[in-house]
């Protein structure tokens, strides 16, 4: 009786044993070496809506402590349930690089990716990276954004949309200068994007635009100000989303 | 054993007293256990974690009056909604709660419905009527509708919404792309408001392919579209060698030839890369063609197919016969008829020629085809439903060829068979479909697309649109799609807009592209003479825009007959051109003019009138407004832009009568030049 319930043990748990090692991810990857120190190459600040995919890979490197690129260092993703990393872990490749595509969660607000590898003593290092996630009304200010303010608002030039922002006496706050616009409460912002810069005795260089945008809009595009801003503006809501 | 049990009967019901009070003692036990299972339910759980967690707020009064205890519903019978979700998510309509992360307890995020006219199932789905986290969220047994996740809730919205909506990217994304990727070719899909969705994607007719191009090119094409141009939405049918091969024979044998489809000049295809860049250049092909660069990047537009390699594709009488005239091959073609000279023919084409890459085809090696081949090919063209997409003479559009998907975004689950280690919801199963489809079964036609993650996430929002609850609603909560407009000018200069494709860039009356400015209106808006001298030689109004309109080398004859129908039928009801006059207004009116200008509404911002001064990039340039506009068109267009020209990006100032004959007065007087320089002093 004894024999048998130890072997129906024995059984049970190669079984659990056999069906959990069927997983694809278990098998853990074994790095081959160990860096110093995780840098950014790309990928950090991005914007994209709750839920969906950043744009653009997040891409990092592993160094040694001269500065060199670790090729098989083992990199690992973190962040809040609801964020999905592809791969969430990997080793880094010949140039020393991790990439990996990133969905941010379903709540609106900032997301910090923790970044980490092993050093040689087997200590942790790591790397914060910030994302954004933007709901149904930011979603909308973005596209008001594109449409209307970002060609004198965003300094940076494309090849589809050259910036004003050079050309303009008085230059105009791009909407990511928290230092500046978070000192704005909303009501002097729907301000001046209403009746324009002169209403707070700012230059007429900004135009009113109470009459091409409704209410809602300009809500929308406060609530994106308040997204994008860095700092974080505290009037975003939760600085990091926590789902 | 015996005397143990009847010991205990003895002790328990030995007398009538004993007796009554064990079994009022069960019965009242009994009695507890609704109670009890009520206290320690999930959402009365839920209920007092919010209240403790809002006691020490500074706003705790005015939530704890908002609080209602107990179950919460709400009923909204013509929805088929009966959610419950609200007796745990407590705060959702609380709006000083935006910092609190913890769930179920944040604020739902601003959106333009009243959360008690919508539920929360219609867009999130789940089961509203549970009242245990796991019923409501997940699938069970009885229900299969999880909650949706948050990248696809933009589904949700297109219920209802039949058109683009400006607050939802990804569904407006996905929508384009079933029409634009072809989809719909072979998938029908029915509309809840009677509409069948349209592809909007021109794939080129095959019946007189041969003349275009070799067998060689076809059968490289067939086994990999994307390896000769990455741009290309020609999917991957993961074709074997030999169907490959007796596919591209059927192509070649079935075709006939077109007279004038190609054609030798007499001028020789010149070789001349600088002079070909420069007429490439000009004629702004970029606007539309795309060709990857030396660092592997796509430059240029999606309009037309990718220009990378076409000198490996098409023959030389080929392309000379399409430069010159690509109606002939192609009637419907949205390229537009540059009626270039033979030595411009001669320069563009040695110059597309020599965009080829000598790896493509060198591995390709065809013997000529037998019949039995051009047989096997033609049943293969019509198993695979090539004909859903192109025009193949001698072979059918099927009809039906692939299953409808008017109702995809309600498929059941238990009728979906899905891939091993797959997670089992519908959104995975779609999504899934795009993204692999011949592996969920042997023998599958669909073939292989080469979407980009963020795509298949879109059309999987865009195909769960389509669900029962789009036909069930009610009417008056349907909002209709814009009326969709197949305006075609009429008589002979509508005939030559045809060939000049203008409405593959320009809108008028709803129809048409939007790559340049829409034209309803142009007849009001511009004086005859400048638009003459436009057609004749096009300069650019944007100093900024890479796109501009090309220069088509029309006759005098031709500019006369456009200039006169514009001026004519293209005439706004608001703006009555001879109601303000061209010049002669008063020093003091344009000094006042000046002064808005530049002051009160600071115009020199985003428009440049002093080409010396002013540095604004965004509107157009207005040194010459005052030839190129019509002073009523200026005036009713300072009162309010958008009523002219929806969409315009200018702000509307609502000018007062007195301000916006000012200015119309100081930009009428510019008229470039010398008369420039005057109105300034």
């Amino acid at each position: 009786m004894n024999r048998f319930a130890s072997g129906a043990l024995v059984l049970s748990v190669a079984v659990l044993a056999a069906s959990c090692s069927r997983k694809p991810d278990s098998a853990p990857l074994k790095p081959t070496a160990f860096g110093a120190v995780i840098v950014e190459s790309s990928g950090g600040k991005q914007i994209t809506q709750t839920g969906t995919l950043l744009p653009q890979p997040v891409v990092v490197q592993v160094n040694d402590e001269q500065g060199a690129a670790v090729t098989g260092a083992l990199v690992e993703f973190a962040a809040a349930p609801g964020v999905t990393f592809d791969p969430a872990s990997a080793l880094t490749d010949s140039s020393g690089q991790v990439t990996t595509n990133v969905a941010l969660g379903g709540m609106a607000g900032r997301y910090q990716i923790t970044v980490s590898t092993l050093d040689k003593t087997h200590k942790k290092v790591e790397l914060k990276i910030e994302e954004i996630a933007l709901g149904y009304q930011q979603t909308l200010g973005r596209r008001l954004n594109d449409q209307y303010c970002e060609r004198c608002h965003n300094p940076e030039s494309t090849v589809e949309r050259v910036s004003n922002y050079d050309n303009l006496e008085v230059k105009p706050h791009p909407f990511t200068e928290g230092e500046t616009l978070n000192k704005f409460s909303d009501t002097d912002l729907t301000a001046i994007i209403t009746y324009g810069g002169p209403a707070l005795n700012k230059s007429a260089l900004m135009p009113a635009w109470g009459n091409t945008l409704k209410k809602s809009d300009v809500q929308a595009l406060i609530a994106y100000i308040r997204a994008v801003s860095d700092p974080p503006s505290r009037s975003a809501g939760p600085v990091y989303a926590k789902n | 054993m015996k005397d143990k049990l009847s010991s205990l009967w003895q002790k328990l019901f030995g007398d009538s007293v004993r007796a009554f009070g064990v079994i009022s003692l069960v019965f009242l036990a009994s009695m507890a256990i609704a109670p009890a299972k009520n206290f320690f339910s999930e959402w009365r759980h839920y209920q007092h974690g919010y209240l403790s967690m809002i006691r020490n707020r500074s706003e705790a009064n005015t939530l704890r009056r908002h609080f209602q205890g107990g179950i919460q519903q709400i009923w909204l019978p013509e929805l088929g909604v009966v959610d419950r979700c609200t007796s745990c998510h407590v705060g959702l309509k609380e709006a000083t709660l935006t910092d609190v992360a913890q769930q179920p307890y944040r604020k739902h995020p601003v959106i333009p419905h009243n959360l008690d006219q919508f539920g929360c199932t219609v867009c999130h789905r789940g089961q509203g009527a549970a009242t245990t986290v796991a019923e409501a969220h997940s699938s069970t047994l009885a229900w299969e509708q999880p909650i949706l996740p948050a990248k696809f809730v933009e589904s949700s919205c297109g219920q209802c919404h039949r058109g683009p909506l400006p607050g939802t990217p990804q569904l407006n994304l996905g929508r384009n792309l079933l029409s634009r990727s072809g989809c719909v070719h072979c998938h029908t899909v029915r509309l809840a408001d009677g509409r069948t969705m349209k592809a909007t994607d021109d794939p080129p007719p095959l019946s007189h392919i041969a003349d275009k191009t070799s067998r060689e090119w076809i059968y490289a094409w067939l086994k990999d579209p994307q390896a000769y141009a990455v741009t290309s939405t020609m999917p991957n049918f993961k074709l074997t060698d030999d169907d490959a091969r007796d596919i591209s024979a059927f192509l070649i044998a079935n075709s006939t030839p077109v007279s004038g489809d190609s054609i030798t000049l007499s001028a020789k295809a010149s070789s001349d890369p600088t002079a070909g860049a420069s007429l490439y250049g000009e004629s702004f092909c970029a606007s539309c063609h795309a060709v990857q660069n030396a660092a592997g990047n796509i430059v240029g537009g999606d309009v037309g197919p990718e220009l990378t390699r076409i000198g490996s594709k098409v023959k030389p009488a080929w392309l000379q016969a399409w430069v010159r005239n690509p109606r002939v091959y192609d009637p419907p073609t949205a390229m537009p008829h540059y009626r270039f000279s033979d030595a411009q023919v001669a320069t563009l084409t040695g110059f597309l020629l020599a965009k080829a890459d000598s790896d493509l085809l060198t591995n390709v090696h065809l013997d000529a085809a037998t019949p039995e081949q051009i047989a096997h090919g033609k049943r293969l063209v019509s198993d695979y439903g090539c004909a859903s997409c192109h025009e193949i003479a001698g072979i059918k559009k099927p009809e039906n060829f692939a299953p409808e998907l008017s109702r995809i975004g309600s498929k059941p689950i238990t009728q979906l068979i899905f891939l091993t280690g797959m997670p089992q919801t519908l959104p995975d199963y779609i999504a899934g479909k795009i993204k692999q489809p011949r592996a969920f079964a042997p023998g599958l036609k669909m073939p292989q697309y080469t979407f980009a993650p963020a795509q298949i996430d879109a059309l999987t929002t865009a195909l769960l649109s389509l669900n029962d609850r789009s036909y069930s609603l009610p009417p008056s909560l349907a909002v209709a799609a814009p009326p969709e407009s197949d305006y075609q000018p009429a008589g002979r200069a509508g005939k030559l807009m045809t060939d000049l494709a203008c409405f593959s860039c320009h809108r008028i009356n709803g129809h048409g592209g939007d790559m340049a400015p829409d034209l309803t209106w142009e007849g009001s808006s511009v004086q005859r003479e400048w638009l003459v001298q436009f057609f004749k030689n096009p300069g650019t109004l944007r100093p900024a825009l890479i796109r501009r309109m090309p220069k088509f080398n029309l006759t005098d004859g031709e500019v006369s007959e456009l200039t006169d129908y514009m001026m004519t039928v293209y005439q706004s009801p608001a703006v009555d051109r001879d109601s303000m006059p061209l010049s002669g207004y008063s020093p003091g009116q344009i000094e006042l003019g000046k002064q808005l200008f530049y002051g009160k509404y600071s115009c020199q911002g985003c428009h440049i009138v002093d080409t010396k001064t002013d540095k604004g990039y965004i509107g157009p340039t207005l040194t010459h407004v005052g030839s190129r506009l019509t002073a009523a068109w200026i005036y009713q267009w300072m009162k309010n832009p958008q009523a002219l020209r929806p969409g315009a990006i200018e702000p509307n100032r609502a000018l007062n009568d007195e301000d916006a004959r000012a200015l119309t007065a100081f930009l009428m007087s510019q008229k470039g030049g010398g008369k420039q320089e005057a109105a300034k002093k």
